[in-house]
């Protein structure tokens, strides 16, 4: 009963969304006030129904109704709560409903927030918004039904693949969708604005804070994806360049992009026609992140059971949404007045370098992806594009990114002068010299590429410190001035400094991640140890243990340092007898600024173990640096101008002289 | 004009990559096969000596090709696949009565014997391999098994 009152929700969302692309966009056309206000009520409909939708589907998976096949794929009896809940997404069917439904809250979102937005454009872009439901209800309804029942109902389930019965990729697939689907908005405005005419800086007010928000979330996303893949799989490590996570890599690359250029097309009304297409290209790839993991197009490490035919559905879809939107944009991205020419040395400048290095390399990670079926197609032959080419590709285009981030902040629009901007970076310098400097002394050697690269990061968090206290004039006015200066300062702004601080920090874990990372494998009996890094490791036994729904081999490994005791790490091996699957739990001590990693393997049977140390510099720093930039998102986010649905400028600086509205009142990531 | 055709470009592409992924739709695609450079080929030339402390012959690629199809399996006593499959390959040569050649493959003689001793020898032949064998065979780990016809042709 419940799962069918899910499924005639969804087919009513479906109802409600052909209501919402069609008679709004109609009445737009038109004029017809009365025909674009149905957007509104239509689109808080459209959220409410998938919501009904996806409760039903929780419901039967909490109470493990195994009459619903979905279920019994997926769900076990013995399962814990949190993961029978997660389950509910941790399927294709599952997933798809949760797609809709971040995208039908974002509708919402716009329809309750968007009331100063000019009723033609709010009408086309909740429009827009309703196509693409329109098309991923159908997908889910046609082809990956999630109330289907099967009879007889068998007398338990299956289990969700036990390597997803985990934290941290329960949450991974929220807020990656709420990434990847997030840039839909700015998908929907781009739409809107090609189909009015007309894009003015206002457009780019209203972009901005969507655009920042989908980037916040997919930050998060593959920031956790990344940190599962690192103690859950065993491998020590955190990115393999894998098509299935190339593929929410490249959204994020464009995003990035794009939210720079927002920031052009805000303040200077330039790189209008770029914007628009860089806001249709990241939503693009985002569908085909979606379509590539769902297709078995490509092999890869994880991906979703795959099927051809829904392959095809997706592949029409995609046709549809990107090479129309594609197609729009040949005919009508012309009309878009020009804005005006600049000086390649200005803020503006810095946005349009930044935007070139992220598209080539957001190219080179497609090639790198789409390659082996390229070649496949062509001549037959079966390639794997790993990590060599991303390293020699990829790598390079991002040591200049990086230099030249540090610079971008410290230009003033319109015309900058490098001298006087160099001229502020000699802290930068210093700190790029001390970085190289650690780096140097602490490995005693090592690549000096590496230790060029450290001195590279040191650069841009020096320089993104430098910037902020500037502002706030630190050490150079009383405290108690700065610290007001802070207070007046934009979020924004505030929100820019983490976000390239973190950057910063993340490089600098990567960079250490991929250099100086050790592994040995010993196979020990228990009592005896091994030495990585300065560290030695003792296994002081094994024992079995019983989960609620698998079995586990949980070794105890003492590390000690000069004969101090650092931790106890507890790598635990198990099973999952429903799906008679083994996964690895890491057992991992952090000391900030390195990882002590270590993994169980298989008893030898005569009392021995195989034990994987891995010794990981800098990694926390990759997970500590993603926080920051999201955190800087959200910061920039809680600024009041940004804040989605601010008034125009004049009527809130009329309005009330809050202290974080500072002078000139300009979104600030901006000055 | 020009500039019209630049405005066609993004969708012109995305046209070409959307006819790859079409292609790579087709049903009779297997993205997961994996082609052996191996198959239809002769094997590479080798001589193993037998396994010291075991009575079954080495053998050479001049002992592959007599006319008669041959199983040629690698394994090692380190390697816990192979417990799996050892009583599935001593049933298929049981039953077939093809011959089964082993390679033992980077592996302690005492072990190996100690390990056939525990769950029978299937194998006519034993060939002792250090490692080269395999990188010859194109294997990349064990076990693994080969087929070769009277001629001696991998299939």
């Amino acid at each position: 009963m419940i799962a069918e009152l899910g499924h005639f929700a969804l087919i009513l969302a479906l109802l409600t969304a052909v209501i919402q692309g069609s008679l709004p966009m109609l009445g737009a056309a038109r004029g017809r006030a009365d025909w674009m206000a149905v957007a509104q009520p239509a689109a808080i409909l459209q959220v409410v129904l998938v919501a009904l939708s996806f409760a039903a589907l929780t419901y039967v998976y909490v109470v493990s109704d195994f009459t619903v096949i979905n279920v019994v794929e997926n769900s076990h009896s013995a399962k814990p709560m949190l993961y029978k809940v997660t389950g509910v997404w941790g399927n294709h069917e599952g997933s798809m409903l949760l797609w809709i439904l971040i995208l039908a809250l974002f509708g919402s979102m716009v329809a309750l927030f968007g009331g100063n937005l000019p009723p033609s454009l709010k009408a086309r872009v909740l429009g827009v918004q309703a196509w693409i439901g329109i098309g991923f209800l159908l997908f889910t309804l046609l082809t990956s039904n999630p109330f289907l029942r099967v009879f007889p109902a068998p007398p338990d389930g299956r289990d969700l693949n036990p390597l997803l019965q985990d934290p941290g990729l329960a949450f991974h697939p929220p807020l990656l969708y709420a990434g990847y689907v997030g840039f839909s908005m700015a998908f929907s405005f781009a739409i809107a604005a090609l189909i009015e005419g007309k894009l003015d800086a206002a457009w780019a007010r209203w972009v901005r804070p969507w655009t920042l928000l989908a980037w916040a979330f997919l930050t998060a996303g593959i920031a956790l994806g990344s940190w599962w893949a690192y103690y859950e799989l065993g491998w020590g490590g955190w990115w393999f360049w894998d098509p299935v996570e190339n593929v929410s890599f490249m959204p994020w690359l464009l995003g990035t992009a794009l939210l720079h250029s927002a920031i052009v097309v805000e303040k200077r009304d330039a790189l209008k026609v770029w914007t628009v297409l860089l806001a249709i290209l990241t939503f693009s790839l985002s569908l085909m992140g979606t379509f590539i993991v769902r297709s078995g197009l490509l092999t890869s490490v994880h991906a979703f059971a795959t099927d051809p035919e829904r392959g095809f559905f997706i592949l029409v879809l995609l046709l549809i949404t990107i090479g129309g939107s594609l197609l729009l944009f040949a005919l009508r991205a012309p009309v878009l007045k020009p804005g005006g020419l600049f000086s390649p040395i200005s803020r503006e400048g810095g946005m349009v370098i930044n935007n070139l290095f992220l598209a080539a390399a957001c190219a080179t990670v497609f090639l790198g992806t789409l390659y082996p079926l390229f070649l496949e197609a062509v001549n037959g032959s079966k390639v794997s594009v790993g990590p060599p080419f991303f390293n020699a590709t990829f790598v390079p285009l991002m040591v200049p990114l990086i230099f030249l981030m540090a610079l971008g902040p410290l230009m003033p629009w319109k015309r900058a002068d490098l001298a006087g901007v160099f001229s502020r970076l000699k802290l930068a310098g210093l700190g790029a010299v001390i970085a190289a400097g650690i780096t140097l002394y602490l490995e005693q050697g090592g690549p000096i590429l590496a230790v060029a690269a450290m001195g590279l990061v040191g650069w841009l968090f020096v320089a993104s410190l430098v910037e902020w206290s500037d502002r706030i004039k630190l050490f150079r006015a009383p405290l108690g001035d700065s610290w007001r200066r802070a207070r007046n300062l934009p979020r924004s702004a505030h929100g820019m400094t983490l976000a390239h601080a973190g950057m910063a920090v993340a490089a600098a874990g990567m960079i250490g991640a991929s250099v100086w990372n050790l592994e040995e494998v010993r196979n020990l009996q228990p009592g005896e140890s091994m030495e990585v890094a300065g560290y030695s490791y003792r296994l002081d036994g094994v024992e079995q243990l019983e989960g609620p729904n698998y079995l586990a081999d949980r070794a105890s490994l003492t590390v000690t340092r000069d004969g101090e005791e650092i931790a106890v790490l507890t790598p635990e091996k198990r099973l999952y007898p429903v799906q008679n699957m083994p996964t690895t739990e890491a057992g991992i001590h952090t000391t900030w600024v390195s990882d002590l990693y270590a993994v169980i393997g298989d008893s030898d049977g005569r009392g021995g173990w195989t034990v994987r140390i891995f010794h990981e510099p800098l990694v926390p720093w990759i997970w500590l640096g993603s926080l920051l930039m999201v955190l800087g998102g959200f910061v920039s986010l809680s600024d009041r101008r940004l804040r989605i649905g601010a008034p125009n400028r004049q009527a809130k600086a009329k309005a009330a002289p809050e202290p974080e509205s500072g002078p000139g009142g300009h979104p600030a990531a901006a000055e | 004009m020009t500039q019209r055709l630049l405005f066609l470009l993004p969708v012109l592409l995305f046209v070409v990559v959307a006819g790859y992924f079409l292609w790579g739709l087709s049903p009779d695609r297997d993205p997961q096969a994996l082609p052996s450079g191996m198959i239809d080929n002769p094997t590479p030339n080798f001589d193993l000596p037998p396994v010291p402390g075991l009575e079954q012959p080495g053998f050479a690629s001049a002992d592959l090709g007599q006319g008669e199809v041959v199983m040629v399996n690698f394994f090692a006593s380190w390697c816990v696949p192979c417990r799996a499959e050892h009583p599935f390959l001593t049933e298929l040569a049981e039953e077939t009565g093809v011959p089964l050649y082993g390679i033992n493959h980077r592996d302690k003689p005492e072990d190996a014997a100690a390990w056939l001793e525990e769950l029978g020898n299937p194998y006519s032949r034993i060939g002792a391999d250090s490692g080269r064998g395999a990188v010859e065979w194109g294997v990349s780990g064990v076990p693994e098994t080969f087929i070769l016809d009277g001629e001696g042709r991998i299939r």
